[in-house]
């Protein structure tokens, strides 16, 4: 146990007495210190996830102007912009996916390594948007889980920012997502994966 | 002599003319020929040198017909600025001859159109899919294929070659074969070429694209002619405005009006701003893809500035859908015009900033200067219009050579350049924006009074005051909306000097509220057709400084 010196040694003042060790029982027994952990490491995961552009149509455009000088996503932590997904956290799918483009995609995602987020942008990402055409895949949630949908086409940055703030609070609250945790390769995708 | 009898006494005794049909439509000329007859025409307008340009190749179905097929091809003359529509009639399963031989540039659009409607093009020298992927079953643009049926692709094509699907490497010979792209920061999210290397020498190249098809062509023949503005915004969707321009001049070449001067003034602005932000993006793209980050912030904080302007007309920032068939969506805010001249300073300053910051940056000429070359021969056969084309010398651009709104009332340059390589591309982009800025001066200063659209009721949608103040205004946006515009019954190419080269739109009215068969003749199509060409035997480092100099927008490439 510590205990503070006497009142003459801190010059008069008065100073509370705390018993650190009976708290640190305390802390270790509830688990405390993991989920004060957890919180340490999802703090720094929000603010440092590290995006892969998928930008494949006018979405990709759009997110040039969210990373660019007027927007900045650099505020958001978000400033390291990698093309590769094995050095990224948070992929952006910033355009319509074709069916021709979905094994790509799914190839990329998988890359990947945990823990991994997807930012869906705009309507074609999110729903095939109004190209409901035979080579166009209806939503990029046919293929891999998608944790935030940002509607508009293409939506404005503002918009953007907004789903990666909504994004960074799904990861602070440890927000479960059984859409990731379910997630298994689509069926017309793994005849292919068998092959490789 | 009007063109086509000249054309019709040319052909003389060449050819049995009884089984030509010679009409004009919509002020395009237009013979029909049988099948037989295309390549020996095609070789003989070529070598006279009547048509030195085949501008575009497409194909059309008529599922009632008994030879259901039309081949149309859209021939150029790039001394008189003539233009000549040639079409012949084919049955299911019968073939065309390839016309690869007269014209390289035919290869990559007899490859579409076989996709599209498995026309066989006899001679092709290789004549596979292109924009679908290669477990589609069907041809898309068939009447009888719906357009809501979706096929799943399950893997991705291995590295392949011209004439050679099944790569095997060479055992005597040590060459390596290197996948760049579909998902690489220098190819734009949707390019893929393939390489084999010897050593750092390209010793042969293949490009694959289709990866951003999103069937246009199909959703233009299954929406109204109004309800297709918004899908031309995303063909090359850095320059929205100029495809809705494009599009909207040629419904409105249909339908036989003109739109007002205050419209047409409007439009000259949205579209030269369109070109400078196109080039915006082309340049710094092509600085990041080189590695001058610099200059894209430079440039990127310029398109902000116009996006601003966009977003003061019409809300939006980049697909702005904002021209509509008979003029303009709506009335400019008060001192719109004004923003715009004060935006055009700031352009004018951030051009003279780029031009300090790249043109005799020693880099940046290294990488550029030499690389990826063309003559104007060449570039002719592949079918190279706009920058790419001016590169190599010969200025043509539609804004001079078949003016519209107004274009030959106002004073610009044409820029060229001289041996076509990446650098050249670079000095000719940053020209026109310059003169770019200059029209817009001009034509910002003298807005014309009156109205931004023709007061049609049966073309344009009358006003929201009206639709929400008066019955008559409800009832005209009711029949509108429902039964949309008709065009008379006919065929009409049209085209405009887009940001990337000549953008055309070829439309058949079969007098309904959607058209029947919508065809946009890609610039970039075209001139990535090249890419290999370009590349080849030279190091695969320039391969990046090249494909960032064409310009190349996928939803335009692909559409």
């Amino acid at each position: 146990m510590l205990k503070d010196t006497s009142a003459s040694a801190t010059g008069g003042l008065e100073i509370k007495t705390v018993d650190l060790e009976a708290q640190a029982q305390e802390f270790l027994r509830t688990g405390g210190f993991t989920t004060k952990l957890d919180d340490i490491i999802a703090w720094g995961r929000k603010n440092s996830l590290w995006p892969m552009p998928y930008g494949t149509a006018c979405c990709g455009i759009e997110l040039m102007s969210v990373m660019g000088p007027k927007y900045d996503l650099a505020r958001f932590g978000a400033e390291v912009v990698r093309f590769s997904p094995r050095q990224s956290d948070l992929l952006i799918v910033a355009g319509t996916i074709t069916e021709k483009m979905a094994p790509v995609l799914v190839h990329i995602y998988q890359q990947m390594l945990e823990p991994k987020y997807v930012l869906s942008m705009g309507a074609c990402a999110s729903s095939g948007g109004f190209y409901r055409a035979y080579h166009v895949l209806q939503g990029i949630d046919k293929v891999i889980p998608v944790d935030v949908y940002i509607p508009g086409c293409p939506p404005a940055p503002e918009a953007v920012m907004d789903g990666i703030m909504l994004l960074q609070n799904m990861i602070e609250t440890h927000q479960p997502r059984p859409w990731r945790d379910n997630w298994k390769v689509p069926g017309f995708l793994q005849a292919a994966e068998g092959n490789n | 002599m009007n063109h086509l009898d000249d054309i019709r006494s040319d052909l003389g005794n060449k050819f049995q003319k009884n089984a030509f049909a010679f009409s004009n439509n919509f002020g395009n000329d237009v013979i029909e020929v049988p099948k037989e007859a295309i390549l020996p025409l095609m070789r003989h307008f070529k070598d006279s040198g009547r048509f030195d340009f085949l501008m575009d190749l497409c194909g059309a179905d008529y599922p009632s017909r008994e030879k259901r097929f039309e081949v149309i091809y859209q021939l150029f003359d790039t001394k008189t600025f003539k233009r000549l529509r040639v079409k012949t009639h084919v049955a299911d399963g019968d073939a065309v001859d390839s016309i690869v031989s007269v014209w390289k540039g035919a290869n990559w659009f007899e490859r579409e159109t076989y996709d599209m409607y498995g026309i066989i093009f006899k001679g092709h020298p290789y004549l596979r899919k292109i924009l679908t992927h290669h477990h589609f079953k069907g041809h898309p643009l068939r009447k009888d294929y719906d357009p809501n049926h979706q096929q799943h692709c399950s893997d991705v094509l291995p590295v392949h070659f011209e004439n050679d699907d099944t790569y095997i490497k060479d055992p005597n010979r040590n060459l390596v074969p290197l996948n760049i792209g579909p998902s690489h920061p220098a190819t734009h999210g949707t390019l893929r070429v393939m390489v084999e290397l010897d050593g750092e020498t390209i010793n042969r190249s293949n490009v694959e694209l289709g990866f951003l098809h999103r069937c246009f062509e199909k959703m233009g023949e299954t929406h109204y002619y109004n309800q297709v503005i918004p899908y031309t915004d995303r063909l090359n969707y850095c320059s929205a405005p100029m495809n809705n321009m494009g599009y909207c001049k040629a419904v409105e070449k249909m339908l036989g009006v003109e739109i007002p001067p205050k419209a047409q003034a409007t439009r000259v602005i949205l579209a030269e701003l369109s070109r400078i932000i196109d080039h915006i993006v082309c340049i710094g793209a092509n600085g990041v893809d080189l590695g001058a980050l610099t200059g894209f912030f430079y440039l990127f904080g310029l398109r902000e500035r116009v996006y601003s302007v966009f977003e003061k007309l019409c809300g939006a920032r980049l697909t702005v859908s904002l021209l509509r068939v008979g003029g303009i969506a709506n009335e400019p805010p008060k001192g719109w015009y004004e923003e715009v001249l004060k935006v055009n300073e700031e352009i004018k300053k951030g051009i003279n900033e780029i031009d300090k910051l790249l043109t005799n940056n020693k880099i940046w000429i290294q990488r550029t200067k030499g690389v990826g070359g063309i003559s104007i021969e060449e570039a002719i056969q592949y079918g190279y219009t706009g920058p790419c084309l001016r590169a190599t010398g010969l200025g043509l651009d539609l804004r001079k050579a078949d003016p519209y709104y107004g274009y030959d009332q106002l004073d610009f340059d044409v820029p060229t350049g001289t041996t076509g390589d990446c650098y050249d591309r670079y000095l000719v982009r940053l020209e026109e924006m310059r003169q770019s800025t200059r029209i817009i001066d001009q034509v910002a200063r003298n807005i014309p009074a009156g109205d931004y659209t023709i007061r049609d009721k049966d073309i344009v949608l009358p006003e929201k005051k009206d639709v929400y103040g008066n019955i008559e205004g409800l009832m005209n946006h009711f029949m509108l909306v429902i039964k949309g515009i008709k065009p008379p019954v006919g065929e009409i190419y049209d085209a405009t000097e887009a940001a990337n080269g000549e953008l055309g739109f070829f439309i058949t009215s079969d007098g309904g509220p959607k058209p029947y068969r919508l065809r946009a003749r890609p610039p970039c199509f075209a001139i990535y057709q090249s890419f290999s060409h370009l590349i080849d035997k030279g190091l695969v480092a320039d391969v990046i400084a090249v494909l960032g100099s064409l310009n190349l927008i996928a939803g335009e490439l692909d559409r």
